[in-house]
């Protein structure tokens, strides 16, 4: 063991150098050359930084698209889900309550027309996005809050909207939501 | 749904195509022959000279190990110096503090056995330092730990291997230089290039839209994700691991990641056939992990793409399936997919919640860690599965009424006590573990009561996951539970140890037993191995062993909560 020790020391040192000096700093040259520099693409609205682009952040008030629940409250230095089990009387109480809140704000939406999406939190409580059904389910609210066209809104959505190759089809929703500002005239 | 279908098709499809050619590029350097990386020679020699050790010096079994445990032991120290003193070290921007004792000695165990059982969130638990040099480091240094072990096992298993069984540090190093370096930086581009951070400063402060306060975690996180997925570490840089959209900001992100962390454990497979010229033997262990594999990813996609019954009870449309603890970006099938890849092979990283997934789906991914041989962790899965084809040959021996043997040598009584005793320590933890943590919460509910974060059965589970977690070092976790606590951090911390160097020494130590031994000629008499017959009973031995003794435990867990819920 002991004439082991010394080579065991002397090549952990070695490979600490290239292992966490070298590479790093190659991946970090080559952020460099990346949108955002390796420090997160932003977001600004009249030179102001409004959010990260694949951060998504909170909006609960009656003129936004709302993003999904989530359980660290989009606060982007504490990430976490809900780790809710599935049959958790608790949990389900929750999603009920959330459905019934929905369908008060939104007047004439049918249970049947909410994606699960709009009651359920996010794996890391930031998702920055929404199925194409959960941004139209909440269109007549925004257009009657805002005194807009529901069509002029509802038109927003499909500009948003990424088709994935092989995943969901998913609505950007700060984006989103700026569209809508400035389709208001904010 | 189809579509969605298609895409893990696609991530598993194209795993294959690439491990093929890395298995064989695998056995190609380990055999030492001439290969186009040859022009990283020098940089080794210069890592030989500097660690003052002679590469091309033959070791023996034990020595193997020793020069294995010497180094390991060398790193725990190291990490847990730094665990313990980050808050004071350099890099720590956002003034994180140092981890408690407790903490630092699961955290340090946790990634020195490639386990990543993380009982801290990476944004205000941690500091750049320690991601960097503690963590980032391990996830090199354990995987290559666990590429070399296999190698020796691979080099014993030759023809007339005697006590030759090559070099520890020379597998070591060029698992690093070789392998796991050029293929991380390529992951860890893809990912700056979409998006996810790399650099030094703190957490970003914004007004959003609405203006609310917010801070924004960021910090060196491509180059650590790019390691933690190839190496099968899974230790995620932010809390919510490969949910988080800067950790895993696209579908494709998400499926390069998804197929890095399958590559090297397919790949030492088909590295076994090519090592050994023997690919049918690599088709038999192949055939045996993916039909393993496929038993367990069906159920998950079916249940998890069809939804929660009683939130479809409500009358909700789950039409994109259950969405609780899961990311749009990928949706269910490729968090399916995730689920099980990553607790088949002893990763652990998550992008979904695994504690709000579907209870069959929490059964089948327990079970992935409960066989922890179906593909399994970089290097050491294959030693879990060398472990299973002795045990199947011996009982092949016993029912045809011939002398047990593997590839030309005699499984004796010495090889075969290894061999049980390390498939019996796995359910022997897990089980004890839960045992021992389910009496105490009972004993004083109040006491713990901040342990589980759901009631009834699904409280059982998540205790009963800590463990197989930890044992399996495979460190996903049921994350509602409050495991920052003295008894766990220090059980779980013992339970990883010795799951994860006793499953290293005894396989190292047949394998090392078997190459000492005479050969006895191959004849018509002898049990051939690499057939399909062969394969199904190893399948069935997994099965017995490692699935059935579970069964109880199952059934007052994640069964018990599917017939409820059903």
């Amino acid at each position: 063991m002991k004439t082991q020790l010394l080579p065991a020391l002397r090549l952990t040192l070695a490979m600490m150098l290239l292992c966490c000096g070298l590479y790093p700093a190659l991946v970090w040259a080559a952020a460099q050359l990346a949108p955002g520099q390796g420090a997160g693409v932003t977001v600004s609205r009249h030179g102001r930084v409004v959010g990260f682009a694949r951060v998504g952040q909170k909006f609960d008030r009656p003129e936004y698209f709302n993003s999904r629940p989530s359980a660290a409250d989009y606060h982007a230095d504490a990430s976490s889900g809900s780790n809710k089990g599935p049959s958790n009387p608790e949990y389900l109480a929750l999603v009920q309550a959330r459905l019934d809140t929905f369908l008060l704000e939104n007047p004439g939406v049918k249970a049947a027309d909410v994606p699960a999406e709009l009651l359920t939190a996010s794996g890391s409580g930031l998702d920055p996005h929404l199925s194409p059904q959960g941004a139209l389910v909440q269109v007549a609210r925004i257009a009657r809050v805002r005194r807009l066209s529901a069509q002029e809104v509802r038109n927003l959505i499909p500009r948003y909207t990424t088709a994935v190759l092989f995943g969901p089809d998913v609505v950007d929703v700060l984006s989103l939501n700026l569209a809508l500002d400035e389709l208001a005239g904010q | 749904m189809t579509q969605e279908l298609l895409g893990i098709l696609v991530i598993f499809g194209s795993t294959l195509l690439l491990a093929v050619p890395l298995g064989r590029y695998l056995a190609t350097i380990y055999r030492g022959d001439k290969s186009w990386s040859d022009f990283l020679a020098p940089l080794e020699r210069l890592l030989f000279r500097f660690g003052g050790v002679n590469p091309a010096k033959d070791m023996t079994w034990p020595q193997h190990l020793v020069a294995l445990l010497t180094i390991n032991v060398a790193w725990f120290g190291w990490a847990m110096l730094v665990l313990c003193t980050q808050g004071s070290l350099p890099l720590n921007p956002d003034h994180n503090p140092s981890m408690t004792p407790d903490q630092a000695f699961n955290t340090a165990i946790s990634f020195l056995v490639n386990c990543n059982l993380q009982h801290y969130s990476g944004e205000s638990g941690a500091t750049y330092f320690s991601q960097l040099f503690a963590i980032t480091f391990l996830q090199f240094v354990t995987a290559a730990t666990g590429m070399a072990a296999c190698v020796v096992v691979f080099n014993a298993l030759r023809d007339g291997a005697g006590d030759k069984l090559g070099n520890f540090y020379n597998y070591f190093v060029k698992s690093i230089t070789r392998v796991l370096l050029p293929i991380a930086l390529g992951v860890a581009l893809v990912l700056v290039g979409q998006g996810t951070p790399m650099n030094w400063a703190g957490k970003a402060s914004i007004v959003t839209v609405q203006g609310d306060s917010v801070s924004v975690s960021r910090g060196p996180a491509a180059a650590m994700i790019a390691i933690k997925e190839l190496g099968t570490n899974g230790g995620g840089f932010f809390g919510a691991n490969s949910a988080h959209p800067l950790e895993n900001p696209t579908y494709l992100t998400n499926a390069v990641e998804n197929v890095a962390l399958v590559l090297i454990p397919f790949a030492l497979v088909f590295a076994l056939g090519y090592y050994l010229r023997r690919p049918r033997l690599s088709y038999m262990v192949f055939g045996v992990m993916t039909v393993g594999f496929l038993l367990l990813l069906a159920p998950t996609v079916y249940y998890e793409l069809h939804g929660n019954p009683a939130i479809a009870r409500m009358g909700v449309d789950q039409q994109l399936g259950a969405l609780e603890g899961k990311e749009m970006r990928f949706g269910a099938a490729a968090s399916a997919y995730w689920g099980i890849t990553n607790t088949v092979i002893s990763c652990g990283s998550v992008n979904s919640m695994h504690d709000s997934h579907m209870p069959i789906s929490g059964m089948a991914e327990l079970l992935g860690m409960m066989t922890n041989a179906f593909y399994g962790g970089v290097g050491v899965g294959f030693l879990n599965f060398f472990v299973f084809v002795i045990i199947a040959v011996f009982i092949a021996g016993l029912m045809v009424g011939r002398t047990p043997e593997f590839l030309g040598r005699k499984i004796e009584a010495r090889e075969m006590k290894i061999a049980v005793l390390v498939a019996l320590l796995h359910p022997l933890l897990i089980l004890v573990g839960t045992a021992l943590s389910a009496h105490l919460y009972t004993g004083n509910p109040t006491e713990y009561a901040g342990w589980l974060a759901n009631p009834g059965y699904h409280g059982f589970s998540e205790m009963l996951y800590e463990f197989t977690s930890s044992a399996a070092n495979n460190g996903s976790g049921f994350e509602g539970l409050g495991d920052n606590t003295p008894w766990w951090n220090i059980s779980t911390g013992v339970v990883m140890l010795l799951a994860r160097y006793l499953p290293i020494i005894g396989p190292v130590a047949i394998a090392g037993l078997l190459a000492r031994k005479q050969p006895v000629p191959e004849s018509a008499g002898t049990l051939r191995t690499d057939t399909a017959t062969f394969g199904v009973l190893v399948l069935f031995v997994i099965w017995i062993i490692a699935a059935l003794a579970f069964f109880p435990a199952l059934a007052l867990g994640p069964l018990a909560e599917h017939f409820t819920l059903y």
